[in-house]
């Protein structure tokens, strides 16, 4: 194989990634939505995500050093009458269990979390353990959740928002990793 | 060292319209000199994360000066948030840390490396605007106010007298306080903040 087959493999797969979900699909959701901050540690799958929703002058985006910070931040953020979204993976979001029971569950606030679904796959065995315990987590906390992993799902990201603001607790988007093609 | 409630009768007439919240066992001794008990709230209920509920509401109060009375076991278990608000320079975050070095509440074990961390050092060599560090009452009470005038993010660590608890739970004499949600509340109802 060629290096020229190479690139051209990976450029094309890059674009079917691309096509599945686009970035641009969840930063729509969040403005038709009202978001105006998103509390973020970015992983090896949201780059470009990341950049875009940097480019938006409407969206404020916080950094942070670790998951379990954010749901913290993101009740700071409730109290003061703006709308934050959690953006985080699967990983960070078991480790940040006590902060998701005490500042979001406990709050009485909605918050959308979207939550990267490292080690999904609709083929085949899962093996990451990271996906194998996810949806036990969120089931053990009493979280709903929905996936999303094409575009044609984006919609269900204001069903999650629709739904946190009804009960006034946190709802879970779940992004299929193997699809999303945040990375070009 | 400083009694805490010493830190608060100093820091209250000094306080102006900022919001206040606190953590720790030295923070409960807050509400006994407020005098403005709609703007004190309420954050915790996780370990270690009032801090960045604190860091949250000023990045979503910009027009409002917020003060954290932090505890250093506290922060201990959360200390990338320093990290966090430097990355931000909220200009109306004052944040206070009452260093008792040991976990008050448990008992009066120290906290790990008690005696030696230099927070408000700490607090500089990430990217805080101003620091500051106090164990001496006097000194505190001298530079209050310029320290409230100031841009944020500012730190101020004060070394205080250890109040421990060694009771079983349910035995200790319960405070009456605001719930948080209650406190969140009447600080939404002060500011006009719906929804």
């Amino acid at each position: 194989m060629t290096a020229d087959t190479v690139l051209k493999e990976k450029n094309d797969l890059v674009e079917q990634q691309a096509a599945i979900l686009r970035p641009e699909t969840l930063v729509d959701e969040f403005k038709k939505n009202g978001v105006t901050h998103v509390v973020t540690i970015p992983d090896s799958e949201t780059n470009y995500l990341y950049e875009l929703m940097v480019d938006q002058d409407w969206l404020d985006v916080i950094p942070i050093s670790r998951e379990g910070e954010a749901s913290a931040t993101a009740l700071g953020l409730c109290v003061a009458g703006k709308v934050p979204v959690v953006l985080i993976q699967n990983t960070g979001m078991m480790e940040s269990g006590d902060s998701i029971r005490g500042m979001a569950l406990d709050a009485g606030f909605p918050m959308v979390f979207v939550v990267g679904y490292r080690g999904w796959t609709r083929r085949g065995v899962i093996r990451d353990s990271a996906a194998k315990y996810t949806e036990p987590f969120l089931n053990a906390f009493g979280l709903d959740y929905y996936f999303v992993e094409s575009n044609t799902d984006g919609d269900r990201i204001t069903t999650a928002f629709e739904q946190a603001n009804a009960t006034k607790r946190p709802v879970v988007v779940l992004i299929g990793d193997e699809y999303h093609g945040f990375n070009r | 060292m400083i009694k805490s409630q010493d830190v608060f009768r100093v820091f209250e007439p000094h306080r102006g319209k900022a919001i206040v919240t606190t953590s720790g066992t030295s923070g409960r001794n807050w509400p006994d000199a407020s005098k403005n008990p709609e703007r004190d709230i309420s954050m915790g209920s996780a370990m270690g994360q009032t801090t960045s509920a604190a860091f949250g509401l000023a990045l979503g109060l910009p027009d409002e000066k917020i003060v954290l009375f932090d505890s250093e076991g506290a922060l201990l278990m959360n200390l990338g948030v320093l990290a966090s608000i430097a990355g931000k320079q909220p200009k109306n975050f004052v944040h206070f840390l009452l260093d008792n070095e040991v976990y008050a509440t448990t008992g009066g074990q120290p906290v790990p490396n008690n005696a030696n961390i230099d927070y408000a050092g700490m607090a500089k060599a990430i990217g805080y605007a101003s620091t500051h560090h106090f164990d001496d009452l006097e000194d505190f009470a001298t530079q209050v106010e310029g320290i409230m005038a100031e841009e944020g993010p500012v730190f101020v660590s004060i070394k205080v007298v250890p109040e421990v608890e060694n009771m079983p739970m349910g035995l200790r004499a319960q405070r009456k306080t605001r719930t948080r949600p209650e406190t969140i509340a009447a600080l939404q109802e002060e500011l006009g903040i719906t929804g």
